[in-house]
């Protein structure tokens, strides 16, 4: 049934965390922001409209209760994105350390600015708020993984290492 | 003072994250032992320990629980790993370094309110660390620690981490219980309180990691070992992290009580060679800066309020001389804006009208009349919303403009920045 309603070919992993999340909670809608998730990361990390209503149908919910919620987090990409996601943190303590130099750097070899993807398809830049890692700063996330203590070097090899 | 290592007594250990380590170190004894305890005996320890909230209210945490009618109706325990204040990182390490530590400390605070399941609400960017809580929660549930008999004992314990979707208003704790119920993250009306209408409508307490974890050596050493800790009103330990321009970037566990000075010039290595202290943010983004000659204090409660500012999460940033004060406080008025939920109007109009009156100080066309009108902002934002998001973006905002009022007049007088920010 999960799998059979979904819009694009569900992987037996995605389906099987999909029925746990729908059995986790006491209420059921508890599971939505966790149920986003996985459809993100199986829908090559954006959601359209029919990823929200196949959630809404999932959840019981209208398709406009499962938008409105999936755009309020910063997290869900309701738009497609690159590839490779890369998230610069611009706040103060990454800031104070040259995360603005860093955003530069990433800017001017991919040739686009902040909020674009390359013509590939393979990059998006992006800026974000706080990654709590103001202890080693500046730092970026890369999809899920996280990059600290940055330089343009330390960029350039992450971004060498992209397929 | 200074230095003591009781929550990070482990995080230096090699595979500190395992189950081995942490029970090679005496770990889930004190659950086991705490289980034999009346839960009220618990929460008497608790209330003796002094212990209070490590998010950044400050609140006794005792008292927060004693709170919890005492009915049969189920009872929810949410442990707060929103962590998202800029400046702070603290929790990070317990999570990543020492999971189990703050396991042990929820399973023996859901005993003591009588709470069977506890929701860890985990940022969603701190995906590792989710990945690192679930494994350690499967470690301990199949080694007999959590679940269905902890320690043997005849009280379950669940533990579920459940991740958030990157919204900062979701560490407010009534924000978070509606994420956690699958909704926006929209503070809600109190009262209720969730102490008696919390998530589900039922009982909950909701604690930040740092003080859950404290939990552990309270009970296992006694809430009065915890209270000649510190000094008359802020007792025990507390994790600062500490960042911006020091030379030891980091996360340092401090007696309260330590002098503000001996972390930032010594624990912290101080200031890079040939540059001075300008301001120092205290506690978190939204705690009032202080200026280089204000921080000749001691780190607790009391005398961060006294010098007009708070300790908020511990959360310490440092700037230099090189600092542009109008332009960092730019960038943290449009963090709050951009954070703001959306259901106050105060605070979704008066964040984004900050931020539009300092970018055009910012860009060199501000007028003199501005700074008076930030600080009108401030009296009509400030209280008059459901939620402290909207006072914390006030805390950068008004007092860099009292505090640093030349060098915004500089920037309006001269149309553009002194330092080259």
């Amino acid at each position: 049934m999960i799998a059979k309603l979904c819009p694009f070919p569900l992987s037996p992993e995605g389906e099987k965390r999909i029925d746990h999340l729908l059995n986790r909670y006491p209420d059921k809608r508890s599971a939505l922001l966790q149920v986003l998730h996985v459809v993100q990361d199986e829908h090559g990390g954006y959601l359209d409209m029919d990823c929200i209503k196949y959630v809404a149908r999932l959840f019981g919910l209208p398709p406009a209760e499962v938008y409105s919620v999936a755009s309020f987090y910063t997290m869900y990409n309701l738009r497609p994105v690159g590839k490779y996601l890369i998230q610069v943190c611009t706040n103060i303590s990454c800031s104070v350390n040259g995360a603005e130099e860093i955003v530069a750097h990433i800017e001017k070899r991919l040739g686009i600015k902040r909020g674009e993807t390359t013509p590939d398809g393979k990059f998006t830049l992006i800026t974000v708020e706080c990654l709590g890692s103001c202890g080693t700063p500046p730092a970026m996330m890369v999809n899920k993984e996280y990059h600290e203590q940055l330089t343009p070097e330390k960029v350039d090899k992450v971004l060498d290492a992209c397929e | 003072m200074g230095e003591m290592k009781v929550l990070l007594k482990n995080v230096h250990k090699p595979n500190s994250h395992l189950l081995s380590t942490y029970k090679e170190g005496g770990g889930y004894e004190t659950l086991k032992a705490a289980l034999k305890m009346e839960p009220s005996q618990i929460v008497e320890e608790v209330k003796k320990s002094g212990l209070r909230g490590r998010g950044g209210a400050g609140f006794p945490t005792g008292l927060k629980w004693s709170f919890v009618p005492k009915t049969d109706a189920p009872k929810y325990l949410v442990c707060n790993a929103d962590e998202g204040e800029p400046g702070t990182f603290k929790d990070r390490v317990i999570i990543e370094k020492d999971p189990h530590l703050l396991l042990e400390g929820i399973a023996i605070s859901c005993y003591a309110i009588g709470a069977h399941r506890a929701y860890i609400y985990i940022r969603g960017e701190y995906e590792f660390g989710a990945q690192v809580l679930e494994n350690a929660i499967r470690e301990a549930e199949e080694d007999g620690c959590l679940g269905d008999r902890p320690m043997g004992h005849d009280y379950p314990i669940y533990i579920t981490v459940h991740r958030g979707a990157g919204a900062y208003v979701c560490g407010e704790e009534t924000a978070l219980l509606d994420s956690l119920e699958g909704r926006r993250g929209h503070p809600r009306i109190r009262p209720p309180f969730p102490a008696s209408k919390g998530l589900y409508q039922s009982p909950t307490v909701i604690n930040n990691v740092e003080t859950l974890s404290s939990v552990v050596d309270i009970i296992a050493r006694g809430g009065d070992w915890y209270a000649s800790l510190g000094t008359e009103k802020s007792k025990g330990t507390k994790l600062f992290s500490i960042s911006g321009h020091v030379q030891k970037p980091g996360v340092y566990e401090l007696v309260m009580g330590t002098p503000f000075k001996e972390l930032i010039f010594e624990i912290a290595g101080g200031m890079r060679p040939g540059r001075n202290l300008k301001a120092v943010i205290p506690g978190g983004s939204s705690t009032p800066m202080l200026t280089a000659d204000e921080i000749d204090i001691p780190l607790d409660y009391e005398s961060l309020m006294e010098a007009g500012s708070m300790l908020g999460s511990g959360a310490v940033i440092v700037l230099d001389d090189t600092t542009c004060i109008v332009k960092e406080t730019y960038r943290l008025a449009q963090f709050y804006a951009h954070e703001s939920c959306g259901q106050c109007t105060p605070c979704r109009e008066g964040t984004h009208w900050m931020v539009q009156i300092l970018k055009r100080i910012v860009n060199g066309q501000g007028r003199e009349e501005d700074l008076d009108l930030l600080l009108h902002i401030g009296d009509t934002l400030g209280g008059n919303c459901l939620c402290p998001l909207g006072d914390a973006a006030l805390g950068p905002v008004i007092s860099s403009v009292k505090k640093f009022r030349d060098e915004y007049l500089e920037h309006i007088k001269n149309k553009r920045c002194p330092i080259g920010g």
